[in-house]
């Protein structure tokens, strides 16, 4: 551990905080003012937009209007991107000539991009076309985001909403959101970002890939292709998926340091944003700002407790009399230790997925903190509309059991919290331990999960639960060392990211819908208050036991058994 | 029900024998359906002990040892009778005073008149709504009802464990009676008012015995929870088997079955239902009916407070509590006559006017035979009251109103002070009423008589004010009058020149806010308010159209019981809560002794993850399920009693219980793990 490496962490948080009241203050504007930014600009195309898919910006959606849409669009999302891979072979845009991608694997990566998920079971210069990437990967990478901001702000409205005399039921519009979110949020930031990326070296060329020949005489293909682009709304739309295999780790998608260092605040800009538009939406910034302190706190409990294990020496290689800086294994030698623990704690915080060393080469206490990051919900930060809709059913348990400790029945803004939300926020947390345990269970017995291992013991444990965790949490990076695009891995993670984003979302809505109507109890000096160190602490403890409890069991034959055996000499 | 059984101890041996015998009844698998975490542990229990007679059956030398799985088995199955013990503990107490009630209610006899007011004997349970009944002194009431003639004393103690006896009258707000209470003297006409099986006895039947209770809303959203979290461990301890296959780490089913009953919330699973019931019981032993338990939790939350000014802050009546004499009137001059004017006024005030001169001004009353007085009472007309003497020499003294005074003096010649207006308006701003007194012509001067503030009452105000409750007083008085008591009495705020309408309205304005509306009443015009609040508590005095409305009925007819309604109501809501709290926070040292004893035969590197330095991984998990049981009956009577209210800021009320139980609760279990660890290493089991 070095001083340089702690200021770099230290500067990279100061940076968010400074950028989470501003863009939060934007948030706001576009989503819930009466006039949005740049009207003259963006306003007509906004309008133009809604027009032709016939909505009326005015139409207030109930909570199961809204998901319907979402749903039927996410539906459409899947279907469109799956042909498209499966056609791409007759389509334009496909210098190289790829062939058809195959079914599974088109499943794959249709699920897995429509759940902003951008898990990669395929390798990208060597399976998509220019059109696919182009076309239907980087239109995901905008609308996923976009429908998980619009479901953060349903649950938000539903939180923050005071019924009227008629009662109010509704809480946006999602075509709306879907548009405004991209139209004047997305773009613009992604847009100003590729052209950042590309004046420090990021590729951005529509060329053929090209031969060459290297100095010591072996042929080479350079793999080109329209990178900066996709690159700026990967990290912004906490997405992932990088243009090339190797993701943020390739020079051609990551050159630099300072494009490191902004990947990694385009990474945390929406979701801490989110939180300030939050505190607005209430009317009291405080409680957007407790949401982000608990955010942080374990952020930089994770990010402290990753860069601690990496700089650790690598044991096995102790008796190899080697001078070690930590466990640089699977790290690039630009970023080094800290600045790649850094980014494995943003990007399984955030639920980005992008990756810029192999979580797969961490110690294996440094590859359990990227896993529990996950596990915890994707709620540090977490991702574009995910990690403030997370966090909030997290702070729905926690008034509850705070509202119960102080004598009152509980109540999260003015609003009680009774046997529906708890009903639908256990549906919510539910889903983890189901899905993740469940399919891991199954992974370890059948001999298709366990054949793609590439290494044995605990660490061959913590490959697939990785797996299906990052599936699950909508996280998409890989631990790598599981080879992953086979039919059963391709089928099993597909259906993990699909449960993992919408068998959540759906009581979410049913949550905000629940919420919406509710009248407002307005608070006393006996009303817990939802602000201040105390709660943040709560929430901090709920957060943790919650995902804790679950996973402590699998985790401790995972990651846990390989630390104190890694310990002992022993390694897989 | 006698007070004494209200008062019945905690862990009453003549409760707790049924209890025991009440919790091998529970283990039916109907009842303990009813509570899916118990289930849980009630099916694991049945899982280990079919475990057990297949070890005994076919042993496997590689398995866990036999008495391992035997006594795993015998404190699950114990965790599961805890449990029902707790249940049947809080329920036995409602039970003893239901055979208490029911024996009361056997073989009354009712008078009934028919049509032509003739007298039939019938048996109590054959009345109807509608039938009137006599009932002279020795009586026992055959069944709730109004009394439409007559006047009578009535022993209420079997209803509200008071035995000095009450007046019921025809007419009024006293016209209420209770089906088995006693007349003591003279006769009454009754009108029932209820058909049989619905009366008040029968309701306090249904309450105490807890057949008639159904969960509350907030309970079963916390059962919500805690089925939520059982699923969660579920599913957790259900993948191990195929997690730890994967990592050659054979599990025996009996180790599994201990951690998922170790993890899953027994603690509060296992008591949830007892505090629920001692929290009925809690308020019945404070005479306070809850007629339904949602309305108990509502009385937690409760942020505006509406009390009737007289009764309730005030004493019934004013008092006389200074004199003022005009100049040149000597204040011994004003008294005398003041006493004299008042000494046939059988009023309170009057008797307050008397009382006041005798002891600040030591004059004793005089015979007015002596005097040969005439008393002058009261008329609406005259407004004044007084005596007209004629020994030594003819005196007219007079005493009202300050107007009719004043054109009482007038009318005879006499000429009106202008300190005597001042002197009113003072009185009146201080919230009493201005009493001028007069003899002849000639105005003597004023009697303040004033609302006094009952003892104590700005005391429990300031209670309130902590527990963050705003306090309204109701009066029918003028404003000024209102604004003084309310200052005197530490009120928050005043509705004064109140009508029932007036009240019905301030309930609603306060619910549309977003407040939650408690009120007092008892008489029928209260009735429309106490239904509108969220908590209305009618006194037992009142009419019946009162207890009807409210949700509670106060057998004490103490209107400042709110109080105690209220801290029982959070004290349940808290229990749950930290409870809840306690028993999640325990998990961490359940899961630092068991996991480490699942996975050490096959990695025996992870020894540093048995925190607890535990003997052995069999004694390990024992020692784990052993404290998971004895928890539950160590926090039996924190259940019942519930936990502590203190009227703190929310925030600080927080700190304190998660303190206490949160970090307790993480702390606490590695303690009693260790403690047990020992004790059966001690012992050979290890």
């Amino acid at each position: 551990m070095t001083l340089t490496g702690w200021l770099q962490t230290l500067l990279f948080f100061v940076l968010v905080l400074a950028l989470t009241k501003p863009v939060g203050a934007w948030l706001f504007r576009v989503f819930e003012a009466d006039t949005q930014p740049l009207p003259r600009v963006l306003g007509p195309v906004e309008r133009a937009l809604l027009r032709l898919c016939g909505v009326r910006r005015e139409h207030e959606q109930t909570w199961v209007q809204y998901t319907v849409a979402l749903l039927a669009f996410s539906l459409l999302g899947v279907v469109i991107l799956y042909a498209l891979q499966r056609l791409q072979h007759v389509l334009p845009l496909n210098p190289r000539g790829l062939p058809a991608v195959g079914p599974e694997l088109a499943f794959n990566t249709a699920a897995s991009f429509v759940a902003n998920t951008n898990w990669q079971s395929y390798a990208g210069e060597s399976t998509l076309s220019y059109a696919t990437q182009m076309v239907g990967l980087t239109w995901q990478n905008f609308v996923s985001a976009a429908s998980g901001l619009g479901v953060a702000l349903a649950l938000a409205r539903g939180l923050t909403r005071r019924p009227g005399p008629e009662g109010r039921k509704t809480l946006g519009n999602f075509w709306v959101d879907l548009v405004r979110g991209t139209l004047y949020v997305l773009l613009p930031l992604s847009f100003v970002a590729a052209l950042f990326f590309v004046s420090q070296g990021v590729l951005q060329n529509l060329a053929p890939y090209h031969e060459f020949t290297t100095v010591e005489g072996v042929k080479q293909t350079l793999a080109f292709g329209p990178v900066a682009s996709q690159e700026a709304i990967k990290m912004l739309g906490t997405n992932g998926g990088g243009f090339f295999n190797a993701n943020s780790a390739h020079p051609f998608e990551n050159p630099t340091p300072l494009t490191n260092l902004a990947q990694l605040l385009l990474i945390f800009l929406l979701p801490a944003g989110l939180t300030h538009t939050y505190g607005k939406m209430t009317g009291d910034t405080k409680q957007g700002w407790v949401l982000f302190a608990a955010m942080s706190v374990l952020f930089l409990v994770g990010a402290a407790a990753s860069y601690a294990a990496e700089s650790q020496s690598n044991p096995a290689l102790a008796s190899a009399q080697v001078l070690q800086h930590g466990n640089l294994e699977g790290k690039e030698a630009r970023f080094g230790v800290a600045a790649s623990t850094l980014f494995a704690t943003v990007t399984t915080d955030a639920s980005c997925g992008a990756v810029n060393a192999m979580h797969d080469s961490f110690t294996a206490l440094g590859g359990l903190v990227p896993l529990v990051n996950m596990q915890l919900g994707e709620v540090i930060f977490g991702g574009v509309g995910a990690g403030l809709y997370g966090i909030l059913v997290m702070a729905v348990l926690a008034v509850f059991i705070a509202g119960l400790m102080v004598g009152r029945t509980p109540e999260f803004l003015g609003k009680k919290i009774e046997v529906r939300e708890m009903k639908l926020a256990m549906l919510y947390v539910l889903v983890f331990p189901l899905a993740i345990l469940g399919l891991s269970a199954v992974g370890v017995v059948l001999p298709q999960g366990t054949s793609s291992l590439n290494n044995a013991g605990p660490h061959g444990l913590s490959e697939i639960l990785y797996a299906f965790t990052s599936g699950v949490a909508n996280n998409g990076s890989a631990f790598a060392g599981l080879n992953a695009n086979t039919p059963f891995w391709n089928i099993s993670l597909g259906v993990s990211m699909l449960a993992g984003r919408f068998l959540m979302m759906v009581p979410v809505m049913a949550l905000a819908g629940s919420l919406v109507g509710k009248k407002v109890v307005s608070p006393g000096p006996g009303t817990f208050p939802t602000e201040g160190v105390l709660f943040t602490g709560l929430l901090v403890s709920v957060v943790l036991i919650v995902g804790a409890l679950t996973f402590f069991p699998a985790l401790s034959l995972g990651p846990i058994v390989e630390h104190f055996l890694g310990a002992a000499g022993k390694v897989y | 029900m006698a007070p004494a059984s209200r008062q019945a101890s905690l862990l009453d041996p003549t409760l707790l024998k049924p209890a025991v015998w009440e919790s091998f009844k529970k283990l039916h698998p109907r009842d303990v359906a009813r509570n899916p975490v118990m289930f849980v542990v009630w099916a694991g229990s049945l899982l280990t002990t079919v475990f057990v007679f297949k070890d005994l059956v076919s042993p496997r030398a590689d398995g866990a040892p036999l008495w391992f799985t035997v006594s795993v088995m015998l404190w699950l199955w114990f965790t599961v009778l805890f449990a029902n013990f707790a249940e049947a503990v809080a329920e036995g107490r409602g039970k003893a005073q239901a055979s208490a009630l029911r024996r009361m209610r056997q073989d009354t006899q009712a008078r009934r008149l028919n049509d032509n007011n003739q007298e039939e004997r019938v048996t109590a349970p054959s009345l109807r709504k509608g039938d009137r009944v006599v009932c002279e002194a020795g009586d026992v009431i055959p069944g709730d009802g109004e009394v439409v003639e007559g006047i009578a004393s009535v022993d209420e103690s079997a209803v509200t464990g008071e035995s000095a006896p009450v007046i019921r009258e025809s007419g009024g707000d006293r016209s209420a009676v209770t089906g088995g209470t006693k007349v003591l003297s003279d006769r009454i006409v009754i009108r029932i008012s209820v058909d049989p099986g619905e009366s008040f006895l029968d309701r306090m039947i249904g309450l105490v015995e807890g057949a008639a209770r159904k969960k509350t809303p907030n309970e079963i959203a916390l059962h919500i929870l805690l089925v939520g979290l059982t699923l969660v461990f579920l599913l957790a301890c259900v993948t191990l088997v195929p997690l730890a296959l994967y990592s050659g780490v054979p599990l025996s089913g009996t180790a599994v079955v201990a951690l998922l009953v170790c993890l899953i919330p027994t603690t509060i699973g296992g008591l949830l239902s007892a505090i629920g019931i001692a929290g009925m019981d809690r308020l019945l032993r404070k005479n306070v009916l809850a007629l339904s338990g949602r309305a108990v939790e509502a009385a937690g939350d409760v942020d505006t407070l509406l009390l009737d000014k007289t009764g309730t802050i005030t004493l019934g009546n004013r008092m006389a509590t200074e004199l003022l004499p005009m100049p040149g009137v000597r204040v011994e001059e004003l008294a005398e006559a003041a006493q004299l004017a008042s000494l046939a006024d059988e009023t309170p005030e009057g008797r307050s006017v008397v009382t006041l001169v005798k002891d600040t001004y030591k004059m004793r009353p005089r015979e007015l035979r002596a005097h040969q007085a005439t008393f002058v009472p009261f008329t609406a007309q005259t407004r004044m009251s007084g005596c007209d003497l004629v020994d030594p020499h003819p005196r007219s003294i007079r005493k009202g109103a300050v107007e009719a005074i004043v054109r009482h003096a007038q009318e005879l010649g006499g000429t009106v002070p202008e300190e005597l207006a001042q002197a009113a308006g003072r009185i009146g701003d201080a919230g009493g009423t201005p009493l001028a007194v007069a003899e002849g012509a000639r105005v003597l001067g004023i009697i303040h008589l004033k609302d006094v503030v009952k003892g104590g009452i700005k005391e429990r105000f300031d209670r309130f004010r902590a527990m963050g409750i705003r306090t309204v007083m109701i009066t029918g008085d003028n404003p000024r009058t209102a604004a003084a008591i309310a200052r005197e009495a530490g009120v928050d705020d005043f509705l004064a020149e109140a009508t029932p309408e007036a009240k019905l309205a301030l309930i609603r304005t306060e619910q549309a806010k977003g407040k939650l509306v408690a009120m007092t009443g008892d008489g029928t015009n209260d009735a429309p308010a106490l239904a509108q609040a969220d908590v209305g508590v009618a006194m037992n005095t009142g009419t019946q159209a009162a207890k009807e409305a409210g949700n509670m009925v106060d057998l004490d007819s103490n209107p400042t019981k709110l109080l105690e309604v209220v801290e029982v109501g959070k004290q349940l809501l808290m229990t749950r809560g930290t409870l809840t709290t306690f028993s999640i926070a325990n998990d961490v040292a359940k899961y630092f002794a068991i996991l480490p004893a699942l996975f050490m035969g096959v990695f025996p590197q992870i020894a540093p993850l048995n925190v607890m330095g535990l003997t052995s991984p069999f004694s390990a998990i024992l020692s784990a399920v052993i404290f998971n049981a004895l928890i539950i009956v160590a926090l039996i009577p924190l259940a019942l009693k519930g936990v502590r209210y203190r009227p703190l800021g929310a925030a600080a009320l927080l700190r304190r219980s998660l303190l206490l139980y949160g970090v307790g609760g993480v702390i606490v279990p590695f303690v009693g793990i260790k403690v047990i660890d020992v004790l059966l290493t001690t012992v050979g089991l290890a």
